[in-house]
């Protein structure tokens, strides 16, 4: 029998048959089908996988579901709209058409979204050292650090 | 009886002439349906632009439906910088017939749509007289790519997020080292999975992901490799290219010098593609009354070259296998995607009904999937009163393509490790006539005099190459650009006015004069910080590209600025190209000062982010680009600034210290190491 863990996922609380140690990341996309997150290397290197777990930004691929579980809750890239509208990242990038293939774009959001709830208004150095854990290879960074700039001042 | 054909249609019209394999009607758009496929480039969001023009519609009228090769038209790979050129005069000719038969948009939309959904989808393309071209409405503004909100609020996109009913999990064992068989795979206990063994391929098949994950590495534990394969030394690794054997490519031959006055060699080392998504595919076997059908959802660049492929290898029956392209990550070349749909077939085919999604793990990606060559160049040049007057490049690399089909053989990884084996053949390189690979971009744009050209590609390689963004071009264009500044130093002439000198092409020398100028050529600059120009004009006939570097060097490598000039002829979408060029000069960036595929005398140990960097946010330069005004037939974007930029940033670390470094990655070591072996 697998156990069941108990978690609150953008603001709903849900249960999951996953062992404790399954990988938060396995948990989202395959039991809760909030595929946003994405898979990237599964070693916490590159960022494509980023939740915010009480507000920090964490590679879910490296996160058990029993430290998601113990935590206040967990907001997947689906969570941070809110009713409706896009994340002030999320449209900044859009308005800036800041991605190319997007596969690392889920993390970058998160963590974006992590940094300007503390730094409201970054700037663009501040910005790209706070994106240092997360990988981008299409070569966007620019147009991404601009549009993380642009959404903080436009709060 | 058709009539005889009287129109002269695109090629690829020629090759899928029946309008249903183009465009359809489904809820009220017209489906347009493409051979290209997204790889990340924004391909389907331009082909929109051009279909919707085309029809006289609105691009929100105009759905785009992903390749398929039941159903939709083959138009080879997605691959060259080709897509606009190819793609586009068919999709103009496309709507121009449909405008013949319907009317046109007169009325309103629907009543067009209707019309259009009235048309046989049998109706000969070759046979219709077009109507005549539509005006550019859509073509030439920069439209929102039609990809990018699902990707950017998280919505199921990719491939990875396929869930289908019943979905299984796959996994694949590769080889503990290149070149190794399975001498004995003990037997474990492995619940909740299907262990599938052929020969040397392993793999497991479960429901749950993390069943197979667990399963995976104790069959890891569980097996044991014969020796496999010996490595060159990562270290001398020009030697090694230029030991042989070889196939040699005469380029051209115009009685080039053979002890030139002036000569250098370049190189640079094996590089991996390094998406940040693992490839990964998803197969469903199904066996019936009419026999057995196969579907496979792949991220291929060429989704009919991968069918005849699984075809090939699996001895199957013409239109047994269906592939269908669904979006990974950025794919840049020849990447694992195709060697992973074959993996997904071979765990399906065992579990029959099930579709089974197969992903590969970050450390396969990074040392099973095809890497991009290493090169070396050797050129020389006599000066005589200030002009290069004869030249010689002779260039040593190993093939730029193995992809599936190109040597007759299949080309897939798990065919080679099967117990009956399909060996992946020695990678070769496309024809001269496509840009070849090892010699791509290895004519001198510049006028000097008599030249002698020649390719001389190792054949045997224990580590698979294939193709990567601009193939031989970005180690061809980063020799010339960077003889071609040590030339004008040894000329006492100013890199730019010397390339100016050099250049009967008024496309080229303007793309050289403008990235000068906007890159503030000649203004004072910080100490420690050095401009240097790249240029080239891709596979000789498509984009022209100036790059201006400005490269601060302290205790590491800064490229603080590219400028970006480029004339792409008509640009579908200004924004969507500049997007091309910005994330084509920051990749080369990257390979240029931080990559390279590291590995001892059996494996590859460069397996994960920390073992093989690319460039992070805070090293990622300032680019900007501009694009030329110009109405000519468009040429494609996506690799025309890979050897500009590099040949820019050597360019600019000379500049900056007085030092040529010649082999890449260009890194504070190779500085380092430049600098003591001048003094």
């Amino acid at each position: 029998m697998t156990p069941t863990t108990r978690l609150c996922v953008n603001g709903e609380t849900v249960d999951v048959a996953a062992s404790e140690d399954t990988p938060l990341l396995t948990v989202l996309r395959d039991e809760l089908g909030l595929v946003g997150s994405r898979f990237g290397c599964g070693q916490g290197l590159c960022g494509a996988c980023f939740v915010l777990l009480d507000g920090v930004a964490v590679p879910s691929c490296q996160t058990p579901v029993s430290q998601a579980s113990a935590s206040s809750g967990v907001v997947t890239v689906e969570g941070l709209p809110e009713g409706g509208t896009p994340h002030p990242v999320q449209a900044a990038l859009l308005e800036g058409q800041a991605a190319q293939c997007g596969f690392c774009i889920s993390g970058i959001v998160v963590r974006a979204a992590a940094l300007l709830s503390t730094n409201p208004a970054p700037s663009a150095d501040e910005v790209a050292e706070a994106l240092e854990h997360n990988l981008c290879r299409c070569g966007v960074q620019r147009r991404i650090i601009d549009a993380v700039v642009s959404a903080g001042s436009a709060r | 009886m058709t009539a005889t054909p009287e129109v002269s249609a695109p090629q690829h019209v020629v090759a899928n002439p029946a309008l249903g394999t183009w465009m359809s009607v489904a809820d009220g758009s017209v489906v347009v349906q493409v051979g290209k496929v997204e790889l990340g480039q924004g391909i389907l969001t331009a082909l929109a632009q051009i279909a919707a023009d085309a029809l006289e519609l609105p691009v929100t009228a105009v759905r785009m439906r992903a390749a398929h090769t039941a159903d939709g038209p083959d138009e080879g790979l997605t691959a060259g910088s080709l897509s606009v050129l190819q793609a586009g005069p068919a999709l103009r000719h496309v709507g121009a017939v449909v405008r013949a038969l319907t009317g046109g948009p007169g009325g309103d939309l629907s009543s067009y749509v209707a019309r259009i959904a009235g048309l046989d989808p049998a109706t000969d393309l070759r046979a219709v007289t077009p109507a005549a071209p539509a005006r550019a409405s859509a073509v030439g503004r920069s439209e929102a790519r039609l990809d990018l909100p699902d990707k950017v609020l998280g919505r199921p996109r990719y491939l990875a997020d396929l869930r289908p009913e019943g979905l299984r999990h796959g996994r694949v064992l590769r080889p503990a080292v290149p070149g190794a068989t399975l001498a004995d795979l003990a037997h474990v206990d492995l619940p909740g999975v299907k262990v599938v063994r052929d020969g040397s391929f392993v793999g497991v098949v479960g429901p749950r992901e993390s069943d197979v994950d667990t399963a995976l590495a104790r069959l890891a534990a569980a097996a044991t490799w014969s020796d496999g394969s010996s490595l060159p030394d990562e270290d001398d690794l020009s030697a090694w290219l230029r030991s042989g054997p070889h196939e040699e490519i005469a380029v051209l031959d115009e009685g080039g010098p053979v002890t030139p006055t002036h000569h250098a060699s370049y190189s640079k080392p094996f590089l991996a593609h390094a998406s940040i998504a693992p490839s990964c595919a998803m197969a469903r076997w199904t066996t019936g009354q009419t026999g057995d059908r196969l579907h496979v959802w792949s991220h291929s660049q060429g989704i009919h070259a991968l069918r005849d492929a699984i075809t090939s290898a699996l001895g199957l029956g013409e239109g047994v296998v269906t592939v269908e392209h669904v979006e990974n990550a950025g794919c840049y070349g020849h990447n694992a995607a195709d060697d992973a749909a074959f993996d997904a077939v071979l765990l399906a085919r065992a579990t029959p009904g099930s579709p089974v999604l197969t992903r590969w793990s970050r450390s396969d990606e990074l040392t099973w999937g095809p890497l991009s060559p290493p090169m070396t160049a050797t050129l020389g040049a006599d000066l005589v009163g200030g002009r290069i007057r004869g030249w010689s490049h002779d260039v040593w690399s190993l093939g730029h393509t193995s992809r599936p089909g190109y040597a007759g053989a299949p080309g897939l990884l798990a065919a080679g490790h099967r117990a009956d084996p399909s060996p992946v053949p020695p990678p070769t390189d496309p024809p001269l006539a496509a840009g070849g690979g090892t010699t791509r971009n290895s004519v001198p744009i510049y006028a000097v005099g008599p030249r002698r050209v020649t390719g001389h590609r190792r054949t045997m390689t224990p580590l698979r190459t294939s193709a990567m963004r601009a193939l031989g071009a970005y180690l061809n264009v980063f020799a010339i650009e960077s003889f071609m500044d040590e030339l004008a130093l040894s000329a006492g002439a100013d890199p730019v006015a010397f390339r100016l000198a050099h250049l009967d092409d008024p496309r080229a020398a303007h793309v050289v004069r403008r990235a000068a100028d906007l890159g503030g050529w000649g203004r004072p600059l910080p100490d420690d910080t050095g401009r240097g120009i790249g240029f080239a004009r891709y596979k000789d006939k498509g984009a022209w590209c100036a790059v201006v570097a400005e490269v601060a060097v302290d205790h590491e490598v800064r490229v603080r600025r590219l400028t970006v000039v480029a004339d792409l002829g008509l640009v579908v979408n200004p924004d969507g190209a500049r997007n091309q060029l910005e994330g084509g000069a920051t990749q080369a960036t990257s390979w240029t000062t931080t990559e390279r595929v590291r590995f001892d005398r059996r494996r590859i140990t460069s397996d994960d982010w920390e073992t093989y960097p690319i460039l992070g946010f805070a090293a990622a330069p300032l680019v900007s680009v501009e694009l030329v005004d110009s109405a000519a037939p468009s040429v494609g974007a996506g690799e025309a600034a890979q050897g500009p930029t590099a040949a820019a940033i050597a360019n600019a670390v000379h500049h900056a210290l007085g030092v040529r470094v010649r082999d890449l990655p260009l890194n504070a070591d190779a500085v380092v190491r430049a600098i003591e072996s001048t003094e």
